[in-house]
């Protein structure tokens, strides 16, 4: 090809927008997910919390993507999500999905409460701050017996369906898991291409010139922030009501750690990145595994490979073939 | 009219004094260019009168409204926009969408009208893109649109970030040294870009390094030397002002002058 790339009079198409490349990989992503259907047993498991994971960093890839700040500790809204489902269908016999719904709203306002003063901080304290926030969170989960039960956890949670249809089987489960990570994405890409969603990108650009073109910079990180922590609540009501069982572990900070992982690994800031992260680490941990003792040498080694050779994560090698092709 | 009027504005850092009293009245519809040599404290009047930075004392007035104390963003929505010495530009967008970053204040909508898209929201956004490409068409670089800004030879980059500010529709356009770091020919179409805005009914307030550019576009131009206003007038003025010329020639060659 000898034309220049750039003559190009077609509406935009480039590295952070949707492209061909990022539509493959997530049809991938849904190959997996029918495979695994077909397939059937303990995989159900492994694609139904990747699907959960999924959810929880479309929302942190909103404040750590988009809005490019940094935030470890996005765990304790997801506490908040399981435990806001725990209690109220096992204390109070509340239909799964109201307390899904309820559980979000609480954390909602938490966010919002929590991210008014924190977010005044930036980089490292900011990252201190929230990484604080999540130890917190699963102190609490574990001290605050009275409530959280501390150690015990809560069983018996309830599949989530409607009035007396209820998803029993794993493999009806992973179907409506899937559909709702579509769902979750699909709300995300339509706020990510409007004036908010600029607004919230050219933040993670330049903060002094968002702010001279009139973006209200604070107003915009925590409506990041609250939109993240909704996400990270629904995917932790998700897991309570997919495996029915949840304790203080399941939300602490190795939550933080793991999805920081997915989130990179898939590619923070770009579209898909986020739900291809998702399924490739929950997919590695278990091809992994099977390495006996090398186990979590080898789950680093491929890390550190992922972040050195593709470090804006493996949806944004599609312009790596571009530019090849324009060379 | 006096679109921007400075009183006494001052800023101290600690000792320094930044910027000394300094009175300025930017008519409205004027190409109003601000110099001095490096230091004289031209960028601290700048982050001052765009409410980057806020001032010791003194007051700053705009279209009637005093702006001494008023927060950024809306300064920004009153229809005072800056640009950058160092250029800010959105890295991780495209041309395009920095343009349409800059529409942000022109338009309204947040998080619900994205998710609901109602009918005056989608023609909104094809109002931004549509008058993003026209942003870039008139600064041209329609033919880069869609490449990633930060790929953009920095001559161009000031080009995309004088169109974004456009963007915003500002009644006082404030470019913070647009020319440096430009070669003869890329300063000439951007002063050509410049005079074409003001004809076209914006204020401009520009600050510059390079004397000869000013001197060319500017209809009033104030001298800063050491944080004070030495010398207001025309580029004709100017150019035989004895103090302005001491300030960038040197003190002996004023006194013989």
């Amino acid at each position: 090809m000898t034309s220049p790339a750039i003559t190009s009079a077609k509406p935009a198409k480039f590295a952070s927008r949707f492209d061909r490349f990022q539509v493959g990989l997530l049809g991938l992503a849904a190959l997996a997910v029918a495979g695994t259907l077909v397939y059937g047993g303990y995989l159900l498991t492994v694609m139904q919390l990747a699907m959960i994971y999924g959810v929880f960093c479309i929302g942190l890839n909103f404040f750590m993507g988009y809005t490019g700040q940094a935030s470890f500790g996005q765990n304790a809204f997801a506490c908040i999500g399981g435990y806001g489902s725990a209690i109220l269908c096992v204390q109070y016999g509340w239909e799964p999905i109201l307390a899904l719904v309820a559980s979000m709203a609480i954390a909602g306002v938490f966010a919002l409460i929590i991210g008014y003063p924190t977010l005044r901080l930036r980089g490292h304290y900011l990252a201190m701050a929230t990484f604080s926030l999540g130890l917190i969170t699963y102190d609490i989960t574990i001290q605050w017996t009275a409530v959280t039960q501390g150690y015990m956890g809560y069983a018996g949670i309830p599949p989530l369906g409607i009035g007396s249809f209820t998803i029993d089987s794993e493999r009806w489960k992973l179907v409506a898991l899937a559909l709702l990570l579509g769902f979750g994405f699909w709300l995300s890409l339509r706020m990510r291409d409007s004036r908010f969603g600029r607004g919230l990108r050219a933040i993670s650009g330049s903060e002094n010139g968002a702010a001279a073109l009139g973006v209200r910079v604070p107003r915009f990180k925590l409506i990041a922030f609250i939109i993240a922590a909704l996400y990270a609540s629904a995917a932790g009501s998700l897991f309570a009501h997919t495996v029915g069982f949840i304790s203080p572990e399941v939300y602490g900070p190795q939550m933080a750690v793991m999805t920081f992982t997915m989130l990179f690994v898939g590619g923070v800031g770009t579209i898909v990145g986020p739900i291809i992260g998702a399924v490739v680490t929950s997919l590695l941990q278990e091809v992994v595994r099977g390495s006996g003792h090398f186990q979590d040498i080898a789950y680093a080694v491929v890390l550190l490979a992922t972040l050195i050779y593709a470090p804006k994560g493996l949806s944004a090698l599609g312009a790596l073939f571009r530019r090849k092709k324009e060379a | 009219m006096a679109l921007l009027r400075t009183t006494e504005l001052t800023k101290r850092f600690d000792g320094l004094v930044a910027n000394n009293a300094i009175d300025l009245e930017v008519p409205e519809g004027s190409l109003f260019a601000v110099i001095g040599p490096n230091g004289a404290g031209k960028t601290t009047f700048f982050s001052m009168v765009s409410g980057f930075l806020s001032s010791t004392s003194g007051s700053i007035e705009f279209n009637g409204r005093d702006i001494t104390r008023v927060p950024q963003h809306e300064i920004a929505a009153m229809g005072l926009v800056r640009t950058f010495q160092l250029v800010q530009l959105f890295k991780g967008m495209s041309v395009a969408e920095n343009v349409e970053v800059g529409c942000h204040l022109a338009t309204r909508g947040g998080v619900a009208a994205s998710l609901f898209r109602p009918a005056w929201f989608r023609k909104q956004e094809r109002e931004v893109r549509e008058r993003a490409h026209e942003l870039l068409e008139f600064v041209g670089l329609s033919a880069q649109a869609d490449l990633d800004a930060e790929l953009l030879p920095y001559g161009q980059q000031r080009l995309l970030e004088v169109a974004r500010a456009m963007a915003a529709k500002p009644k006082l356009l404030l470019l913070d040294e647009p020319a440096a770091g430009l070669n003869t020919q890329e300063t000439e179409g951007l002063a050509h870009i410049i005079q074409k805005i003001n004809a076209q009914g914006t204020t401009v307030l520009l600050i510059e390094h390079d004397v000869a550019l000013v001197t060319r576009i500017a209809h009033r131009i104030a001298v800063l030397d050491f944080g004070r206003k030495i010398a207001e007038g025309t580029p004709d003025e100017i150019k035989a002002h004895p103090e302005v010329i001491a300030a960038y020639l040197g003190v002996e060659e004023a006194s013989n002058a």
